[in-house]
């Protein structure tokens, strides 16, 4: 089985359903035809709002919930049915886990250590997130922060090749937030499959080899960050100089691809070729001598791609550049 | 720590931190170690009185059987209730079915100690009770042991499903309350069965602890006080009954607690 296993990718989900509670209009369908693969040492990002499915899926891929239907598999196995010989090789953090308050650190770690195989020590485990100084501190003395960086050593004690996080950094200061999102690279260059949930854009477009944005209980958006990106236009804006009057704009040159805004003095360009509209506009100012206000030009963030996304109606989004 | 798990380590590994949070429960240890105490000494006042409406009454027996029930009542059916509960609101427990333990064993790890703890007291009420009391060497050992094993897995289960409807450790007081009064009202503990009218005592005999509890007494004293004593081979007769009863009301509370426990708070 093992020797097999090499072949499939970490993680893969096909034609997911989720629903919660009866069909009909009583239930929720919280993931709604998810397709999914995650490929052996990448880092996956399912980014999404709140209530967009990601705990959802996240929930099936570690075998915690059933499918309503569909197919899931990681390494190769069933998370549900293959239970006893997958959990040894993942590792997993939800997004909301607790340990005992009355426990000091070292007694958490003891514990997880004898529930997991080929566990790391409890001091290199509670060393890799910085906690080996409060080991003999109980958790409930622990800020928010620090116990979601005990969450993440638990999850790492046992070295998983696949190591799920669910908003890892939540609720982590930016310095915290640093030092987690090197841990996560050390964890990936070392060659463990990284897939997280996240709502924090930066951290998709930092970590992520590829990202998958999930709205209404499917992927809307997936691949590289720069693949996602060239589905969204980039912008220019800038402001006419009074004395050419509202109707300056219509002296604009023809800019192909772009598709101009005009709010008064203010314009704002999308195009999908910012270079080409961008040299177009500057020539045409530096002709008519014309001084562009508050000039701003900028490829798509991923934060805009992401807005544009959850403004949109689920219902009506096709569903474009399969995570696959 | 280099190999895999084992059902056993597993268990150990629950076990010992369950363990070290029942010792750090100054609540939950004055709960296992003082009151069985207390109520122990409430039970031989009360069976004293007793006595002397009810003529050839076994006050020694009665005390013995009731003391060792009252202390796996509290120490593993109170005490159990607000361990799953308590592990349950702190997200103890959804992080717990995250790791290699499986679902069976996470709940019988936090059980251990409790249970461990009752076995402790029981076997010392035992011992302490021959000695103080001169009681005769129990008639059947096996039988008691067999209803000191399906008392325990019956509370056990028991207090799975009351911490399915315990929202918080502070509501456990009340949700433990209803078989609290009828175990010790109803099944011999502080009220002797052979002191009520034979039909209500027919009754009780049905209810869901009585039968387990039973069999520690007609295994250490022949009898549950409604017939003659009986040596070893009579015993499995007299205790037949008492025994399908409480294999089947075990057998009810497991299927209770696999269908309704709760592995989260609910939202």
């Amino acid at each position: 089985m093992t020797d097999t296993s090499r072949s499939h990718p970490a993680v893969e989900a096909r034609g997911l359903h989720r629903r919660y509670g009866p069909s009909g209009p009583s239930g929720f369908e919280a993931v709604r035809g998810l397709d999914l693969t995650v490929a052996r040492g990448e880092l996956f990002a399912l980014l999404g709002t709140n209530g967009a499915g990601k705990t959802s899926t996240l929930e099936v891929l570690e075998g915690l919930a059933a499918p309503t239907a569909g197919e899931v598999r990681v390494l190769g196995l069933d998370p549900a049915r293959d239970r006893a010989a997958l959990r040894p090789r993942i590792g997993i953090m939800l997004q909301e886990g607790g340990f005992p308050g009355e426990l000091t650190l070292a007694e958490t770690g003891r514990c997880w250590a004898g529930l997991t195989s080929d566990a790391r020590t409890v001091d290199e485990a509670l060393d890799l997130v910085g906690l080996l100084p409060k080991r003999t501190v109980r958790v409930k003395q622990l800020s928010g922060g620090e116990r979601r960086r005990l969450d993440l050593a638990m999850a790492l004690l046992g070295r998983p090749e696949v190591l799920f996080l669910d908003e890892p950094s939540t609720g982590l200061d930016p310095e915290a937030r640093a030092s987690v999102w090197r841990l996560i690279r050390d964890l990936r260059a070392a060659g463990t499959t990284v897939l997280l949930t996240t709502h924090y854009l930066e951290e998709a477009e930092e970590l992520a080899d590829r990202l998958a944005i999930m709205h209404g209980g499917r992927v809307v958006a997936g691949g590289t960050v720069d693949e996602v990106l060239a589905d969204h236009p980039a912008r220019i804006s800038f402001e006419l100089p009074e004395r050419t009057g509202p109707h300056a704009a219509l002296d604009l040159p023809a800019l192909p691809g772009a598709d101009p805004r005009i709010d008064g003095r203010r314009i704002t360009l999308r195009t999908s070729d910012l270079q080409g509209t961008l040299t177009e506009l500057l020539g045409w100012a530096a002709r008519h001598r014309v001084a562009l206000g508050r000039l701003d030009a900028r490829s798509a963030s991923l934060e805009e791609a992401f807005l544009a996304i959850a403004a949109s109606d689920a219902a009506t989004l096709p569903q474009i550049g399969r995570a696959a | 720590m280099t190999a895999a798990t084992t059902p056993a380590g597993r268990l150990l590994a629950l076990g010992r931190a369950e363990a070290t949070l029942l010792r750090r429960n100054r609540t939950a240890m004055f709960m296992a170690l003082a009151l069985p105490l207390v109520l122990v000494g409430a039970l031989s006042s009360i069976l004293d009185q007793a006595a002397e409406r009810t003529p050839g009454l076994d006050v020694d027996a009665n005390l013995i059987a009731g003391s060792m029930g009252v202390v796996l009542l509290i120490v593993v059916y109170c005490n159990l209730t607000t361990a799953y509960t308590a592990r349950r609101s702190e997200l103890v427990l959804k992080r717990l079915r995250t790791g290699e333990a499986t679902d069976t064993e996470i709940l019988i790890g936090t059980a251990a100690p409790s249970i461990a703890l009752a076995l402790v007291q029981c076997l010392l009420l035992g011992v302490g009770g021959a000695l103080l009391l001169d009681l005769p060497v129990p008639v059947n050992p096996l039988l008691m042991l067999l209803g000191v094993v399906l008392t325990t897995a019956l509370l056990a289960a028991l207090a799975a499903v009351s911490s399915a409807v315990t929202k918080t450790v502070e509501s456990a007081g009340i949700t433990t309350l209803p078989l609290l009064l009828v175990a010790q009202l109803g099944s011999g503990l502080m009220v002797p069965l052979e002191s009520l009218p034979d039909s209500v005592a027919d009754v009780c005999r049905l209810l869901p602890t009585t039968p387990a509890l039973q069999l520690l007494r007609i295994g250490w004293f022949g009898t549950d006080g409604s017939a003659p004593s009986e040596g070893f081979a009579g015993t499995w007769g007299q205790g037949a009954v008492p025994l399908l009863l409480a294999a089947v009301w075990t057998a009810v509370a497991v299927w209770a607690a696999r269908r309704w426990f709760r592995w989260e708070p609910r939202r």
